[in-house]
């Protein structure tokens, strides 16, 4: 049986018409063409692996990052692909549509790299450093609380709390963020302080 | 390591391997006539998908498009879950949902089908194929393209009893799952299997999933679903990526799954230059563009397709080669 | 969680109900198909939809959305009068048998003592009878005609499956299949599991909902075992962890409250927090709240905090409401009452109700400061996207601060799980740009403010001088010095209470856990439920042994679990009153006679004789509560009431609109809309392919999941006119949007008080930035009220319209 097609056999089937024509045109110049490698190679050969967890929803799968450099050694280190962790309890290694596209997250086009203000009335937003957008939040911030902070209700009962400025905090964040968020929030005395557990 | 990987639940390795796929384990190789004999055999490896345990989330499309570096276009909603609206060659993978109510107990059942290349065992591709070693089949079972060899015919597609094959309007080239082949040759198992959150899709060697489909088809037949059962479709003399079906007395329920897939009689017993010219006159609307190396979004080759392509060769010449 | 994901592979039954485990936690919902492929278990899954879920269920029926709590009574009644019921856990491990005080009564549609003018309940009745000795009276026989078991019968009598039918839309034979199969797991050796999410919280009652579901699991005997338990799948990854830290406005870390105005001082805000037992014998562990409490305040100001200034008790702010939740910030921001407003990881034009409302309140502030490793509509609301963000930039005087944060491959610390698991994780990517860390940010928002006060004076600036915050770089604290705050250390040498020269944790050392904690100022602990978590043996949640003895599912040594790694609440109750496990099969702990041990850490003091001391150790009762006596301010039992917006009146009193004690505020009133003008009942959802408003930044994402839709019947689609993958305007009274049609035979109409009702589905992913294609969410339509106790909105049910129309920005 004849699996391939000659030089020869494209020869005869000169006056086929369409079909000839288009084989033709397609280059079979050499018609044996050369052995190629054939599996593409492995990519995560000598990238860094970094075990983490999915930031998405609460089953909180297990994850295993793959680098290319390595961020333990202070080298810069670029995410080249995750993938499920078969030795997690939860998700024995896979990974839902969200999750497995993680590394997309990490290199979304929208990722945020540096401060931005937006002035009043503006219709941009433009560059600053942190240290400008720190000082300015801050300033913005005290002159608030010296403002409108209510050290005392009607009653004269000490309430001590800062209504007109309030805070949401993240559902993602590690709990050494949000304890950290939580000493610095309600040390200034803010009672408008919310999470995502409700949406 | 083993010849071939028993599970896709593990931790793929970092350190440099050698590839365990390589020309040496060919069993076919497109348009070619002298292949020598593999060296050894490998265990035949299968990826079998349960439809019943599938709940449709698509991470087996992410996960995929994760793996291979493909780049999908960001599409419409055309009133469907369906996304992308068909396969692409940046979409190996795809979900097919189809809403059926059973006639019996006119209650509703939401079939998804995790739509993607077969890895037949007779490979209509491979045999359509007219560019040597643009499509190869490994004693595994892995029917894979490459590239380098690939010439944008089309044919592939034809030949394909599934339509699985879609060309690259970028560079021509004909794609469709590799079966991760990629990470068969070090040990690991498809992306797609590794990522099902249910275990929908598993892999591991053909014979062992076979077992596994046994006992989900005895599962599946203890909650009333008494058509349940494996399809392996003898017409492609089986394949590698296997589905088990609550109701495989009717495959084309689950989004035109063919009842009895079987290669075009076009690509199986006509020789030599006539099959080409047949099967660039299948689906003639198509012709023009396959010119270009670019076909549209290719139908199914049907029963009339053939007919008329039969006709077609026949007024120009039938016999040659 | 009461149990964990890995523990529902033990269960018999699982219930969805008000949530999609398939689509919302896929990886999670893995141990519902293992329990089918490997116990046979089934699949029961309640829902206005047939969703992901329902794809792989064993039975499905439909609901409309806001009737769960009339369903579900509906099944309690069943199991009643079917005799159905675990009797010796119900007796013994509930509140059944308490005697319920005269006076308390329920009558259309109202419990004792409402106050209409204040939406709100004296709620004084609603106790039970106290006898001589102090503690709680209880008839053991449940005949006294008002013990809590003969209420609850009483009050459930009205939801027969005819009731059902009407309310719900779910057809009789359907729901008494489901009761059926529920009724099974009143066996001692059959369980059945909860799995539910917002499509039970986001709803006026949505408290009550889950409360339903909760007192149905009991009297099945289903809380406490494998495989059973009460499982609130959370959102998002660390809701759990920022819950637990107390990050609301009414909340001190570890479930504590911030106190109001009516306790003026420390030991006026004890009172009420003594939790002496109301039965001999009861654990009501929460007699240690003044050790939590005290031990907190010195996590938060060290030194000082002092028994002479009561443990800086002035330092804390108070509330003169309940709280100041979302809604009630953005009401006050509306109002012009709020200047300055932060968002940490937060999208409020898209998460909160009534969009129109939120970005005119955000218009209204002085400064907006956002925090996020994304764009977020949030912080663009000012500018202009044509029909999807209508603003005139030039009037909004709102300065706008963006920060860039890292994402999680960046950073390192712990997330908590929805099975309690506090699991650590590693940075390995380098972070973009100039994006920092959030805990950089804090830092530096606080020592430049501490700098401020310092050099400036101002209002009150004691607490923030004199809070702790003695880090290595106090710029940028360690994650791993915020983690062992939140586990806690000695402050002195702590020595044994029995024999003062035994020190048992020397000064400066971390606590072994919380039983540890002291009132006396000689500890610290920020989180006292954490505690155990980071302990003189090191960083427990990295700990990543995977083996799980017996196979329970446990995995006791992997990560840490809180409270002190116990993955199975309340698991003292999965024995008998002899210690014994009520199904041998699937045993956690057993009494030996001496002691409890097992496969989990048990939930109870070790040497707890099983006929003293009840499981619910936190309760003052040592059982369960069936009548909640004044814990919910919309009552002691679950009432079916009609969402605010509603196709149909409510059945027991067409006077109440909505859940009587919900908050609405006097400006949304004019907001809400009647069935005439908006016929058709809208809910709203996730689907499997985004996470929220994050994944439509990825393109993959974007590619499987591309463009926003509503999903609508195929017979509302034929009235309307309306073709599959044709554009449609959705609106309410508070706004309009445009979406493709999903027109499909997964949502059917259904019938109620006799009349069809049409459910159009929205789901949530779409906004102006990101890679999809733009698009609207559900809460451009949704009302700005919601949960009578927890305020969480209204998400799941209200009232819109639908016409056909054509593509945005397009001429009509």
């Amino acid at each position: 049986m004849t699996r391939g097609i000659s030089r020869r056999g494209f020869l005869k089937a000169a006056g086929a018409g369409v079909a000839v024509t288009s084989l033709g045109a397609m280059g079979f110049g050499e018609v044996e063409a050369a052995i190629v490698a054939h599996v593409r190679p492995f990519k995560l050969a000598t990238t860094v692996e970094t075990r983490n967890t999915c930031p998405y929803c609460s089953v909180a799968c297990g994850i295993i990052m793959y680098s290319k450099g390595d961020v333990r050694k202070g080298e810069q280190a670029d995410i080249i692909h995750i993938e499920g962790d078969a030795d997690h309890p939860t998700n024995r290694g896979t990974l839902c549509p969200k999750g497995a596209a993680l590394k997309d997250f990490v290199h979304a086009p929208t990722r945020l790299k540096y401060p931005m203000v937006r002035k009043p009335g503006s219709d941009k937003f433009e560059r600053v450093s942190w240290d400008e957008a720190l000082n300015r939040i801050v300033r913005l911030m005290k002159d608030d609380r010296d403002a409108n902070f209510i050290p005392k209700n009607a009653a004269g009962v000490t309430v001590n709390r800062w209504t007109s400025t309030g805070f949401l905090a993240a559902s993602a964040t590690t709990n050494e963020t949000a304890w950290a968020t939580y000493k610095v929030v309600r040390s200034m005395g803010i009672v408008g302080f919310d999470n995502q557990a409700r949406v | 390591m083993m010849d071939s990987p028993r599970t896709a639940i593990s931790n793929p390795p970092v350190q440099p391997m050698e590839s365990n796929l390589t020309e040496r384990d060919l069993v076919r190789r497109s348009a070619t006539s002298s292949l020598p004999p593999p060296e050894r055999q490998l265990t035949p490896v299968a990826k079998l998908i349960d439809v019943s345990k599938c709940i449709g989330c698509k991470a087996c499309q992410s996960a995929c498009v994760e793996w291979n570096d493909t780049d999908p276009a960001v599409g419409e909603n055309v009133g469907y879950y369906t996304n992308p609206n068909d396969l692409t060659p940046d979409m190996f993978t795809l979900m097919r949902f189809t809403e059926w109510v059973n006639p019996e107990t006119d209650n509703l059942e939401w079939l998804i089908r995790k739509d993607g290349c077969m890895h037949c065992a007779d490979p209509g591709c491979l045999k359509a194929c007219p560019a040597p070693g643009a499509i190869v089949q490994y004693s595994n079972g892995i029917v894979d393209f490459v590239h380098e060899n690939c010439i944008g015919c089309g044919y592939c597609v034809k030949g394909c009893p599934f339509n699985i094959p879609r060309i690259s309007k970028v560079d021509h080239k004909a794609y469709k799952c590799t079966l991760c082949s990629d990470r068969v040759a070090v040990g690991q198992g498809p992306a797609c299997a590794k990522a099902c959150p249910t275990k929908a899709i598993v892999f591991g060697t053909k014979e062992d999933m076979k077992k596994h489909a046994e006992e989900r088809i005895t599962d599946l037949k203890s909650r009333g679903y008494k058509n349940a059962g494996l399809y392996d479709p003898p017409g492609v003399n089986g394949t590698h990526v296997m589905y088990v079906l609550h109701h495989n007395d009717k495959p084309h329920i689950y989004a035109d799954l063919p009842d009895n897939p079987h290669i075009s009689r076009v690509v199986e017993t006509w020789k030599g230059v006539t099959k080409y010219v047949g099967l660039a006159f299948m689906g003639l609307a198509a012709a023009g563009s396959v010119l270009h190396g670019v076909i549209g979004k290719p139908n199914r080759v049907s029963e009339e397709d053939e007919e008329h392509a039969e006709k077609l060769v026949e007024r120009n010449g039938r016999g040659a080669g | 969680m009461t149990n964990s994901w890995t523990d529902i592979k033990n269960t018999d039954l699982v219930v969805v109900m008000g949530g999609n485990a398939a689509e919302a936690h896929p990886c999670g919902f893995k141990w519902v198909t293992e329990a089918k492929a490997n116990r046979g278990a089934r699949l029961i899954v309640v829902d206005p939809r047939y969703t992901r879920t329902a794809s792989v269920s064993d039975f499905y029926a439909p609901i409309r959305q806001g009737t769960d709590i009339a369903f579900l009574s509906g099944v309690i009644k069943y199991c009643i009068d079917n005799d159905k019921v675990q009797w010796e856990y119900t007796k013994n491990f509930t509140n059944a048998a308490y005697i319920l005080k005269e006076g308390f009564a329920f009558k259309d549609g109202l419990f004792t003592g409402y106050d209409e003018a204040k939406r709100d309940y004296d709620k004084a009745s609603w106790d039970y009878e106290t006898g001589d000795d102090g503690f709680a009276v209880v008839d053991m026989s449940l005949q006294h005609p008002r013990c809590v078991w003969n209420m609850l019968k009483q009050h459930v009598a009205i939801y027969t499956p005819e009731f059902v039918e009407r309310v719900c839309g779910t057809p009789k034979d359907k729901f008494l299949k489901i009761c059926s199969m529920i009724a099974e797991c009143s066996s001692p050796t059959k369980t059945m599991t909860s799995m539910y999410a917002l499509g039970w919280t986001q709803h006026s009652s949505g408290s009550q909902n889950i409360r339903t579901m909760a007192m149905l699991q009991l009297i099945l005997g289903n809380i406490g075992v494998r495989g059973g338990g009460m499982n609130a799948l959370r959102g998002h990854s660390n809701i759990q962890g920022l819950t637990d830290v107390g990050l609301m406005s009414n909340l001190i870390p570890g479930y504590m409250n911030i106190a109001t105005d009516k306790e003026p001082d420390f030991k006026t805000y004890m009172t009420t927090r003594q939790f002496k037992p109301l039965r001999p014998g009861q654990t009501s562990y929460w007699q240690n709240y003044g050790k939590f409490f005290v031990s907190f305040q010195k996590a938060m100001w060290g030194d000082t905090a002092r028994k002479e200034n009561d443990w800086a008790y002035d330092y804390l702010p108070k509330l003169d409401v309940p709280a100041y939740d979302v809604l009630r910030m953005f009401e006050m921001m509306n109002a012009g009452q709020v200047n300055g407003y932060f968002c940490q990881g937060f999208n409020p034009i898209l998460s909160f109700p009534n969009r129109g409302k939120i970005t005119s309140a955000l218009s209204k502030l002085k400064f907006l400061v956002t925090m996020d490793p994304l764009e977020t509509e949030t912080s663009r609301f000012w500018e202009n996207h044509g029909e999807y963000n209508q603003v005139d930039p030039k009037s909004i005087q709102t300065e706008v601060f963006q920060l860039p944060t890292t994402c999680f491959a960046e950073e390192e610390g712990a997330l908590v799980n929805s099975g309690r698991w506090l699991q650590w994780h590693w940075p390995g990517g380098s972070p973009p740009g100039e994006a920092k860390h959030d805990t950089w940010i804090m830092g530096q928002i606080f020592t430049r403010m501490r700098e401020l006060y310092r050099k400036e004076g101002g209002a009150f600036p004691d607490p923030i001088l004199n809070l702790s915050w003695d880090y290595k770089e106090p710029e940028e604290p360690d994650p791993e010095e915020l983690a062992r705050e939140l586990n806690g250390r000695a402050l002195t040498d702590l020595t044994d209470p029995t024999d003062a020269t035994k020190i048992v944790v020397p000064a400066g050392k971390q606590v072994l856990n919380f039983s540890q904690l002291r009132d006396d100022g000689t500890t610290m602990c920020a989180c006292w439920v954490y505690s155990g978590c980071f302990n003189e043996a090191g960083n427990n949640m990295a700990r990543r042994d995977n083996n799980d003895p017996g196979d329970t599912g446990a995995y006791l040594n992997w990560t840490f679990a809180w409270p002190l790694n116990r993955r199975t609440l309340y698991n003292r109750a999965s024995c008998d009153l002899n210690g014994k496990p009520w199904d041998p099969s699937r045993k956690i702990i057993e009494w030996d006679g001496a002691k409890w041990s097992g496969f989990d850490v048990p939930d109870i003091a070790p040497n707890a004789k099983p006929q003293d001391v009840g499981p619910f150790i936190m309760n003052q009762e040592g059982a369960s509560r069936l009548f909640t006596r004044g814990l919910m301010r919309d009552g002691p039992f679950p009432v079916h009431y009609e969402p605010f917006e509603t196709p149909v009146a409510n059945p027991l009193n067409p006077k109440i609109r909505g859940n009587p004690t919900t908050r609405v505020f006097q400006s949304d009133v004019a907001q809400l809309g009647t069935s005439d003008e908006f016929p058709y009942a809208a809910t709203s959802y996730r689907l499997t392919e985004h996470f929220h408003f994050w994944t439509k930044h990825n393109r993959v994402n974007a590619a499987l999941q591309p463009e926003f839709f509503v999903e609508i019947s195929e017979e509302l689609a034929k009235e309307k006119g309306v073709a599959p993958g044709g554009w449609v305007r959705v609106w309410s009274k508070r706004g309009s949007v445009k979406a493709k049609a999903v027109v499909t035979k997964r949502i059917r109409p259904l019938i109620c008080d006799g009349k069809p009702v049409h459910v159009v589905g929205i789901p949530l992913h779409w906004g102006f930035v990101g890679a999809t294609k733009k698009g609207w969410g559900p809460n451009s339509l949704s009302p700005f009220l919601g949960d009578a106790n927890t305020d969480t909105p209204e998400f799941k049910a209200f009232l819109v319209n639908i016409e056909s129309t054509s593509a945005p920005g397009a001429v009509a």
